[in-house]
This record gives structure tokens, sequence and C-alpha cells, in this order.
């Protein structure tokens, strides 16, 4: 089972195991992460589970969809070049140990 | 009994009928006796199949290829009978018809847009919390749950000030006739006529305010998004979807709070939690309750086989308090973590105004909690009754300020 890291604002970490086929997102909300809202579910339409990908791992995520690069310019935090919605990205056994970072806010 | 020769065996047969006045007073107990019948039943009623549990509403959802909107998303099977009017190119779509179309209502009402009107609304909503205030004593129905979206969002559409009168009675055709042809449906398509035209007249583009959602609406005809011809059918979905659910969904949130005065206290202690007490709402209550699918092919879902060209009504309601999927799930809880719930639906034809309906949520809470200390109920609160829609007619009430 892949484990993920949260690193909220305040630079506390979070660890969190991931399922079989779930997003960061799911795996967040599914812990009570605070800092990931998901108000869509993951339905990617509403740009509240955005993080910032730890530069390490940037590239080593598939490339996002025009509808997550169209959502992520609405975020409420400051678009940044590492930023993604957590929604949609998948976790594999690769993405072992990725570290998202949390923005201040999400709406 | 005339229930078609492709019914399942081993699927529950109920009697119940979801769209009748008795059921709309109180429909939880039969919420209930339809999840715990079985994961998918058959309304003998109407002949249809129905789901009620959260896992099955969700995969129907979710399934658009095998579960279709394009024969309608209420009872009535477009392959079978004319639409009472032209389809919807959003709602009433498939992919690849609907992916077109959906990506210019998403632009339209995204979150950049938002940030664009949230001064705005948020505005709008001081000032009419200032006019209660004045009033102390009010229905929470008209002079907050529809005087509030009708004082910002048909100028965000860009529509002229006169024949607004028309949006809310429209919008109730528009939801009661997904129900079934009963004395709702019927008479409210018999009435239409008058609001269809000034509906049709409005969505024209010479009709639609520079910067208004409807003329970007239009503007993407010049872009090559969409034609001519299709742009005023799509300002249609925002006028048919747009008003009277919000209407809904505002006056849910408030008869949440009037009804458990601990949560509006809560809210008031921390008035961060306005938007999570409004999406709660939108759970709890389900302003839009049900909607159907068509079965494109034979498919087995949770072991029903269910025969191709099947009606599916979904009780996004019910699965809304499935205990299955939710804790404690009859109570409102404003801190609830309320992400998965299928009040805007779910999959690719969840709520493209979600986005609209949230913040006219937060903000008028947010203005409310600030400067109202108690919110009494003063009177018996009246239903209205719409096939689809659950909310109010009428919620007496008194506040105190703050
Ligand atoms: C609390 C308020 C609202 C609720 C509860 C609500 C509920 C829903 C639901 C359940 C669906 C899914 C329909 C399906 O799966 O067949 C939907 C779709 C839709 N809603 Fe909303 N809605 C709300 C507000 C709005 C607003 C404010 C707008 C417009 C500004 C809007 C426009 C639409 C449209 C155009 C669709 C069709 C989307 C598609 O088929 O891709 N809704 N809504
Ligand atoms: S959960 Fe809504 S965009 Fe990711």
């Amino acid at each position: 089972m892949p484990t993920i890291s949260f690193v909220h604002p305040d630079s506390n970490s979070e660890h969190v195991e991931v399922s079989d086929g779930e997003s960061a997102m799911q795996a967040a909300t599914r812990h009570g992460l605070d800092g990931i809202l998901a108000e869509c579910g993951g339905n990617a339409m509403c740009a509240t589970c955005h993080v910032y990908v730890d530069d390490a791992w940037v590239a080593r995520l598939p490339a996002m969809a025009e509808d997550e690069d169209a959502l992520l310019e609405g975020a409420a935090a400051e678009r940044l070049p590492n930023s993604r919605l957590s929604c949609q990205i998948k976790i594999t056994p690769e993405l072992d140990g990725l570290v998202l970072r949390l923005p201040k806010r999400q709406v | 009994m005339s229930a078609s020769g492709s019914v399942a065996s081993g699927v529950p047969h109920l009697d119940v009928d979801p769209f009748a006045m008795g059921f709309f007073a109180d429909p939880y107990p039969t919420h209930e006796r339809l999840r715990e019948a079985g994961p998918v039943v058959y309304l003998d009623q109407w002949n249809v199949y129905g789901v009620a549990r959260y896992a099955e509403v969700h995969a129907v959802l979710n399934d658009p290829a095998t579960f279709c909107s394009s024969r309608g998303v209420g009872l009535s099977d477009f392959k079978k009978e004319t639409p009472w009017r032209p389809p919807s190119l959003i709602l009433e779509a498939d992919p690849p018809a609907h992916t077109r179309t959906r990506a210019v209502l998403s632009k339209v009402l995204s979150p950049t847009v938002m940030k664009q009107v949230r001064d705005r609304f948020a505005a709008a909503a001081e000032e009419r919390v200032d006019v209660l205030l004045e009033q102390r004593s009010f229905d929470a129905v008209a002079d907050l749950a529809e005087a509030y979206p009708l004082s910002i969002f048909p100028d965000a559409l860009g529509l002229k000030p006169e024949g607004r009168e028309h949006l809310i009675p429209y919008a109730s055709v528009v939801f009661n006739a997904f129900g079934p042809p009963n004395e709702l449906r019927q008479e409210a398509i018999a009435r239409s006529a008058p609001h269809q035209a000034y509906v049709a007249k409005q969505c024209q583009r010479e009709n639609l305010a520079p910067g208004g959602f409807g003329a970007c609406i239009h503007a993407q005809v010049d872009e090559g998004a969409i034609t001519a011809t299709e742009a005023p059918l799509l300002v249609r979905s925002l006028l048919s979807a747009g008003l009277d659910t919000t209407v809904n969904g505002i006056g849910a949130a408030l008869y949440c709070l009037a009804r458990f005065p601990e949560q509006w206290q809560r809210l008031r202690a921390d008035i961060t939690l306005a938007r999570n007490a409004f999406e709660e709402a939108v759970r709890f209550e389900s302003p839009v309750q049900t909607f159907f699918r068509t079965t494109t092919r034979e498919v087995e879902l949770s072991g029903a086989r269910i025969g191709e060209g099947e009606k599916v009504l979904m009780f996004l309601a019910a699965a809304n308090r499935d205990p299955r999927r939710w804790e404690r799930p009859d109570s409102y809880d404003i801190t609830r973590r309320t992400s998965g719930h299928v009040g805007f639906g779910s999959g690719i034809h969840m709520c493209v105004g979600q986005l609209v309906a949230r913040l006219e949520g937060e903000v008028m809470l947010t203005a409310l909690a600030r400067r109202v200390a108690s919110i009494e109920i003063t009177g018996e609160p009246k239903r209205r009754f719409n096939n689809t829609l659950r909310g109010l007619d009428s919620l007496p009430v008194t506040i105190i300020p703050a």
C-alpha cells in the first residue's frame, strides 16, 4: 500500500496510506485530513482539492488534462507551476512517498 | 399487473408512488423502505426500476454509457414520446454531444468567473439582511430564499428587468415535467405557454446584457465552440436550472438552521463554516430529489438484471441519507465532511452551476450569521409540492439582531 504525505502550511506533515485505485484526494478525505475540501467529490469541477507537488515529484506525475488546467486558474490560493488538483492524481505504486503541499486556502 | 416482461426475478416490487402528495409530505419512511428492500427495486406504479442506496445511485450516475440521459432524465422516454419542449442540449444529451456543450457552460460558470462575481453577490446578501433586520418578522421563503437569488442571478445572466416574474413559474414547470403524467405535471404543462414564450425570447442574443453569463454563452458562437442555434438553448438551461434550485437550496439551509438552533450557534461562533452549512443543507434536504436515466443495453446492477430501454429512477435524497455511507445520516451537522454527497449529482452531468449555488449559499449565510443572534420559527411552515424539487412555500420567522 503506497503512503503519501501532505504538508500543511505550518510545515506539519501527515502521512496517509492509499488504498488500491484511490486518488490523492480520496485518500486525504478518507483520513479526515484538513486542508482538502473536495466539494465536487473528485469530478474535476470545483478546484477545492488544490495541492502543490513537491519539486522532486513534479516531473514524475502524468501530465494534466485540459479541464484540470482551466480549473486551476480559478483556485483560491495562488497558482504555481507545481499546482495540481489532488483528485486528478491517481496513486500508483510508483508514487509511494509522494509529497504534496497544502495551500493556505481552498475557497 | 402491467409490468413489462423484462422485469428481473429477485428484484423486489414495491407499490410506493414517489410522486404522490402523501409521499412528498414525509418521504423519509418510504426512502428507508426503498433502501432496505434491496439494492435495486421495481416500482409497479410507474413501471420503472429504482435505486435508493448511495452505492447504486453513485454507480448509475457514473456510467453514462449504460445509463443514458438523451432519452430524457424524467419518466418520459424521448424514444417513445415527443418531449414537452425541445430537449436540453446538456442535461438531456450524451457524449460526445454533451462533452462539447458542457465545456461551454463550465467555462462560463468557472471558479475564475466566481471570483469576479463574488463581491457583488456578497454585497447583495448584506443589503438583503439590512432589509430583514428592519422587518424582524418575515417569510423566510419569499423575503429571503427567493428575494436574494432574484436580486442577483437574473442580473448576472444579463436579463431585462421586465418579465422576470415568469422565472420561478417556468422552473416549476420544468421540474414538474420530469415527473410522471400526474396532476402536478399535466397542470404545469397546461399553463406553461406564457412562461415558455418569455424564456424563448430572453434566450436570444439581443436580449442579453453584455458581460452576463448569457452573453458569454453567445460569445462562444464566435469562438466556433457552438452554433448560433445552440446558444439560446444553452442559455435556457441556466434559466431552467439556475434559480429555483438555489431558492430551494437557500430555503433548505434556513429551515435547517432555524430548526436546529445549536447548529446556528455553532455557525455564529465560527463563520467560516457558512459554506459547509449550506453544503450540508443540500445533502440533508436534497432540493433536487430525483432524476431518471434510461438503459442503453441489458445490464447487471448489484445482481439485478435490467433490460435495454428501461427507466431507472435515482433517489438522490435517499442516497444522501443512506446509513451505509453516512454516519448519523438524519442529523444536520454543519461540521460534517460533506464531500461525496449526490445533491448536485455526480459524474459528467454533475451540476454545472454548483459553484454559483455554493457562492450564493455561503455569502447569504455569512451575512446572516454575522448580524443575527437567533432565528425563531413563528408559524407552521408550508410545503411546496413539485415532482422533482423539495422545498417550502412559506416559513414564517422572527430574527433577533446580534
Ligand atoms: C442548490 C442548488 C442546485 C442543486 C441542488 C442542483 C442540482 C443539480 C443536479 C442533481 C444535477 C444533475 C442532473 C443529472 O445528473 O441528470 C444538476 C445539473 C445541472 N445544473 Fe444544477 N443544481 C443547483 C443549482 C444550479 C445552478 C445555480 C445552475 C446554473 C447557474 C444549475 C445548472 C445546471 C445545469 C445546466 C445542469 C446540467 C448539467 C449537465 O447535464 O452536464 N444548477 N444540478
Ligand atoms: S475534488 Fe473538485 S476538483 Fe478535485
